[in-house]
């Protein structure tokens, strides 16, 4: 455990006595991938907001690669969940902008050649002087993703990328997903709400509990369980509900989901 | 089969334009043909008759010249009036009488001028009140107060300070264009998609590349909308500004006309007006369809 990111007893409050999660500690090491599943309202997307830099946490540091985190950096990238590409611009050109904050020394071929190969990356080339607009969802969030790969951050923050696709399209993205990750050793945590992506993907699976009023008061959400995926590593949406201690896995989730995510 | 039903339906869209243009000519004609000048007097008059006719105004048509009446103009005098206009626009006889590409241009100037400090002082202004909900709510009273003022009301004050009647008439058309920009352009920047600016942000985008690469762009559409409306305003208050203030333009030459009762002078300047009014709110729409995007 080399802890490349850190997240140290995070919390946040919108109601200073009744914080929405409090002492939130993970790390992730190099190369791996870590999702985050959680009802509506854990705060997730609040963790991954504040390990971007886009949010602050009410309490409670992040360290990423022995640097506290204090704003938004290109070391990290990130796919939001509604693709966050610029109407206005072609594929090439969403993506191109991002190069070109990354180098601004770069010259225009340099950009352009980048820009290529991240398109290539996620099999768009047919559509990289296409608009958003004229490109479907599953399309538009393969150059989200194409975007965030583009600038070559240290680790990848993915908030919930597939929730708004289809289950067939969702399929095949996250195989692709998995291929470009594994190619690269990115380090990834990823928010999603759909258990099977967390089993396919996910090395470790993070669980978060809602807060709420108990007996005692007022307990704030949190991490609750954390699942080390068992399953091997050449695991495939094909193979996936045939192996071994895949049942386990994902009724223990499932379990966890239903039952004890609510205090 | 469906672009030639689109091609019909334009087709005879015009079809009844066409009728409804002939229409209001036949009506035209229809009310203005009793006022048809009667026979001149064929009792010969002396010299001294003739001179005191003509200080009175009365004098009897020249051979050749159309003859004047007391009523409405008629089709026949409109047409010769807009041939005489057209085919000679650009003379320059004096102070009160040129041609109506001279006025027009004099008019268009001074719009394009005002419009132009409008752009220049709104867009930034709008930007920073867009981006800053401080800057916004301090500004508001202002300009919810300065708004609703007609932009004429400020032309004795702008003739006081200003001592000059044409730089006075593009201030008025400052001031009126000014507004919508200044309120579209706030409005645009303030609801750029959070998402947009997330992104900017996480790619480390400095202030000034975000401003024009992100915001700009995100914000085009409301800021030419603003642009539009503001044109379109400034176009309506020149003519006024100009009859107020005199000396040139193309409101000024409808009072001028009207000065000399020449109807048919009155009426085509009127038509000119609301063509050239056409063509610029065409050239703005144009460029609206060229920075509107579909998300």
């Amino acid at each position: 455990m080399d802890g490349f990111l850190r997240v140290e007893k995070l919390g946040k409050a919108f109601a200073a006595d009744k914080p929405v999660f409090s002492d939130v500690s993970f790390k992730l090491d190099r190369g791996e991938f870590v999702c985050i599943i959680g009802h509506s309202g854990c705060g997730k997307t609040t963790i991954l907001n504040v390990i971007a830099g886009l949010d602050t946490a009410s309490t409670g540091h992040v360290f990423m690669d022995g640097r506290e985190v204090a704003g938004p950096s290109l070391e990290r990238g990130v796919v939001f969940q509604s693709h966050a590409l610029m109407p206005w611009l072609t594929v090439r050109k969403n993506i191109a902008f991002a190069v070109e904050s990354r180098w601004p020394e770069k010259k225009a071929s340099q950009i352009d050649e980048a820009v290529r190969a991240a398109v290539e990356l996620v099999g768009l080339t047919a559509a990289i002087d296409k608009l958003p607009s004229q490109l479907s969802g599953g399309m538009k969030q393969r150059v989200g993703i194409a975007r965030a790969f583009a600038i070559q951050p240290k680790m990848l923050l993915l908030d919930e990328p597939f929730g708004a696709l289809d289950a067939l399209t969702r399929g095949t993205i996250q195989e692709e997903l998995i291929s470009i990750v594994r190619k690269t050793q990115q380090t990834v945590f990823m928010i999603t709400h759909d258990v099977d992506e967390a089993i396919l993907l996910a090395d470790r699976i993070l669980l978060m509990k809602n807060g709420g009023e108990t007996d005692a008061g007022y307990v704030p959400g949190g991490v609750g369980e954390v699942v080390v995926n068992t399953l091997p590593k050449d695991r495939n949406r094909r193979n996936l509900h045939h192996l071994d201690g895949y049942y386990e896995l994902r009724n223990n989730i499932v379990d966890f989901l239903v039952t004890r995510a609510k205090h | 089969m469906n672009a030639s039903l689109f091609k019909s339906l334009e087709f005879r869209a015009g079809l009844v334009s066409l009728l409804i243009f002939v229409f209001i000519l036949a009506v035209w004609h229809a009310a203005t043909l009793q006022s048809a000048p009667a026979p001149a007097p064929t009792t010969p008059v002396s010299a001294e008759q003739a001179e005191y006719d003509k200080l009175m105004g009365k004098s009897a048509p020249a051979a050749g010249e159309t003859a004047k009446t007391t009523g409405f103009p008629t089709l026949a005098q409109m047409g010769s009036t807009v041939v005489k206009q057209l085919s000679n626009p650009f003379y320059d006889n004096g102070p009160n009488d040129k041609g109506i590409a001279i006025q027009l241009a004099y008019s268009l100037a001074r719009v394009g001028l005002g419009f132009l400090i409008a752009c220049l002082v709104a867009i930034p202004l709008g930007f920073v009140i867009g981006m800053s909900p401080l800057l916004r709510r301090a500004f508001d009273p202002f300009i919810q107060v300065l708004k609703p003022i007609s932009p004429l009301a400020w032309m004795p004050l702008a003739l006081y300070t200003i001592k000059d009647s044409s730089i006075s008439g593009v201030f008025v058309i400052f001031i009126c264009s000014v507004w919508p920009m200044l309120l579209n352009t706030a409005f645009g920047v303030a609801s750029v998609k959070r998402e947009w600016l997330n992104v900017a942000s996480t790619l480390e985008v400095k202030p000034l590349r975000k401003a024009l690469k992100v915001i700009l762009p995100a914000a085009a559409p409301t800021i030419l909308t603003g642009m539009r409306i503001s044109m379109g305003i400034a176009w309506l208050v020149i003519v006024a500004a100009e009859m107020l203030v005199g000396g040139t333009g193309i409101g000024y030459f409808v009072w001028n006309e009207w000065n000399n009762l020449s109807l048919t002078n009155v009426i085509f300047a009127i038509l000119v007006i609301g063509v050239v009014g056409m063509l610029l709110d065409l050239f703005f729409a144009r460029l609206q369809r060229a920075v509107t995007y579909v998300e």
